[in-house]
């Protein structure tokens, strides 16, 4: 079998100190594997968009280790960290963040800008991205003259611009109604399916997780392998059935 | 990030917030205008004074006094009178009136001219003449120019003053010429005017002398020139009818030495006239002194500027302090997409240069412009009677030297805020609300 693409052992996060410290997370184990939808459910402050920055190489874990494809993320450089930020992995972050007063192509390129990319393939790669996402037409207009659903579209443009291998999404749909949220999912799974690329996807919706070929439950930032378990099994299923 | 897209996107940034921005750049603008005053001022001033000291030209000559007695010195009082030693000037010799020097005299001049280094001695002799008069159509107060056989005069028209010539030669201010009755600079060369001066008896007569030149009026001495010849021929008629021995003692005296001495050479030959009892001066020095005040009072203005300008960096400490507070999520999400703190730094320290930029282009432009203009103004005004004198002149390269401090000051201001950024987690800036 091969190297997953992530695998965390037993990674515990803590935030504050003295007697405000509280352990967001306390030693949670899992691997993911190239091509997977993975879906991290859990109640809100469970401790679900945590995990994601410690998975995303967003943050640092107190305790345990997280291997990259195999290797130890704490020996990784710097140099490698932005390179895996900015080319392997695509993020949807749980609140937009787009530049209010950017047009709608300056926000989906930041990648490629940051990359170093050349502005003319910059525009190409930009336009390909929000044609994709039916979102070319307001490729001029400012972020914020957007509908909620449009920005949504929007970050998810940008996550995939690069032609990441692993896209985070954290509450995709958490901000749409159900008919666009509908939209967003078709458009991630698609992705994952078209493409390859790995999802990995927080959220509190049950029928999204639903989707994923594997849930991870979280509760007070520990696995509940109580709820955790049953899918896994069921996933071992469904993926010897995507195969056959 | 390419760093022709960290510029682009720093200026894009700082017009981003409009008002703040451009509150900053007007601070720098105020430090920028007036250091770029103040440095037109200098420049305008010492290029003033460079074109006179080389009008001077006289890089060779030293003038010489007699040394001011060393025992009359201030806590001991006058000292005892040697009837063997003082000699006072009497007027027309070169003195001040009402003053007491002590004079040099024929046997002084001889002892000056064999010190070594001194090619030559001249005692400078001081004629006054009463009047002047062209054609007969009236006549007009003259002032000699002192220093004139020793300048190369500033010329409206004509040649300079030969020393050598055997002829009667004058050089005539530009302001002459209207009095005189000359229409313009031009129609005074090879005219023939009459001086008139009293001899010692009393007796008034006139010299007629050949206008070779008209010259722009200079600070360093107003009035007519005149050569060696008619300085002599004038000076012959003053001491005609003194008793002997009157005229043979002098004020100061001029001596040449090699041009191509060095500074070291030149304060060699002056230590030994020091030892001998005489005090020598170069034009350089007599001009440097002047140059020092100037100097002084342009580096106090100067001060002043950088004090507004330092002051101004903490508008831009200011500014972009509250930029990266702004833009929080902003720092954070480049972070994340990859971005690395050097390249957050640049960014933000690129901002800061360019608002520094801004400012001082800005500052140096409005200051051109206002300068040039008060100059013109001035040039023809208050300064009419100082031709040549442009009081704000503007060297392209202090100009860039100013607009490059003021964005170094703008870096160094930018650091911090930048640091600030650059050090930012990138969850904790995502998190920030
Ligand atoms: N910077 C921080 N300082 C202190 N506590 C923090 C910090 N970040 C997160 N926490 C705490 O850690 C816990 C887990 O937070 P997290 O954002 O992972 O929750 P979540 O599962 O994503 O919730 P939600 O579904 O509401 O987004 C929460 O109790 C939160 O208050
Ligand atoms: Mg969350």
């Amino acid at each position: 079998m091969s190297v997953p693409v992530l695998s965390a052992q037993n990674i515990g996060k803590s935030y504050g100190s003295g007697t405000n410290r509280f352990n967001a997370l306390k030693g949670v184990s899992l691997e993911i594997r190239a091509g997977e939808s993975v879906a991290i459910v859990g109640k809100s402050g469970s401790g679900k968009s945590t995990l994601m920055h410690l998975l995303a190489l967003l943050d640092d874990p107190d305790t345990g280790t997280l291997l990259v494809e195999g290797t130890d993320a704490r020996t990784l450089k710097g140099t490698e960290v932005n390179r895996l930020r900015n080319q392997d992995f695509g993020f949807v972050f749980q609140q937009f963040f787009l530049t209010a007063n950017a047009t709608v192509l300056d926000n989906v390129v930041l990648p490629l800008k940051i990359a170093g990319v050349p502005p003319r393939e910059r525009k190409a790669r930009g336009m390909a991205a929000l044609e994709q996402l039916e979102l070319a037409d307001k490729a001029k207009n400012k972020a914020i003259t957007l509908s909620g659903g449009q920005k949504q579209r929007a970050v998810i443009a940008r996550a995939l611009v690069n032609n990441p291998k692993v896209i985070f999404a954290d509450e995709p749909t958490g901000n749409l109604d159900t008919a666009t949220g509908a939209v967003v999912e078709d458009i991630l799974f698609a992705l994952n399916k078209d493409k390859g690329i790995t999802l990995i996807i927080v959220t509190h919706d049950i029928e999204l997780a639903a989707r994923c070929d594997r849930q991870i439950f979280i509760r007070d930032g520990r696995e509940d392998t109580t709820e955790s378990g049953a899918p896994r099994k069921r996933h071992a299923g469904a993926h010897a059935g995507a195969h056959a | 990030m390419k760093f022709i897209d960290i510029v682009k996107t720093a200026i894009a940034n700082s017009f981003r917030s409009k008002l703040r921005t451009g509150l900053t750049v007007i601070a720098i603008f105020i430090g920028a205008f007036t250091l770029t005053i103040t440095s037109g001022i200098g420049t305008g001033v010492t290029n003033y004074i460079d074109t006179q000291v080389t009008a001077i030209g006289a890089a060779d000559v030293l003038t010489i006094s007699k040394a001011a007695d060393s025992t009359s010195s201030t806590t001991d009082g006058p000292a005892a009178y040697d009837p063997s030693k003082a000699t006072t000037v009497s007027l027309g010799n070169g003195s001040r009136p009402g003053s007491t020097i002590q004079a040099l005299t024929a046997k002084d001049i001889t002892r000056i001219g064999k010190t070594p280094g001194i090619l030559n001695i001249d005692p400078s002799v001081r004629v006054t003449p009463d009047y002047i008069e062209y054609d007969g159509t009236g006549k007009f107060e003259i002032i000699v120019n002192a220093t004139a056989t020793l300048t190369t005069a500033d010329l409206a028209a004509g040649a300079q003053l030969d020393n050598a010539s055997t002829t009667d030669e004058i050089l005539l201010p530009t302001t002459y010429l209207k009095n005189l009755g000359f229409a313009n600079a031009k129609a005074a060369i090879g005219q023939a005017v009459a001086i008139g001066i009293t001899d010692y008896a009393g007796a008034q007569q006139e010299v007629r002398a050949t206008v070779v030149g008209v010259q722009n009026e200079t600070i360093l001495g107003v009035g007519a020139g005149l050569n060696q010849t008619l300085t002599d021929t004038l000076h012959a008629i003053e001491v005609t009818g003194a008793p002997a021995g009157a005229s043979d003692s002098y004020a100061t005296a001029t001596a040449h030495f090699d041009a191509e001495s060095t500074p070291a050479e030149i304060t060699a030959i002056k230590d030994d006239l020091a030892t001998q009892g005489y005090a020598s001066q170069t034009v350089a020095d007599t001009i440097g002194s002047f140059q020092t005040v100037i100097n002084v009072i342009i580096g106090v203005l100067n001060a002043f500027a950088v004090i507004a300008l330092i002051a101004a960096g903490f508008g831009i400490i200011n500014t972009l302090l509250m930029s990266v507070q702004e833009r929080t999520r902003e720092i954070g999400l480049m972070k994340a997409m990859g971005m690395n703190g050097g390249r957050v730094y640049t960014l933000f320290s690129t901002e800061a240069v360019f608002i520094g930029f801004l400012g001082s282009a800005l500052g140096a432009l409005a200051a051109v412009g206002v300068g040039s203009l008060v100059s013109n103004i001035l040039a023809d005004g208050v300064f009419s009677a100082l031709p040549g004198l442009q009081v704000v002149q503007f060297a392209p390269t202090s100009i860039a030297i100013i607009i490059g401090v003021v964005m170094l000051i703008a870096f160094l201001a930018g650091t911090l805020p930048a640091r600030a950024a650059a050090r930012q987690n990138p969850i904790d800036a995502l998190r920030y609300e």
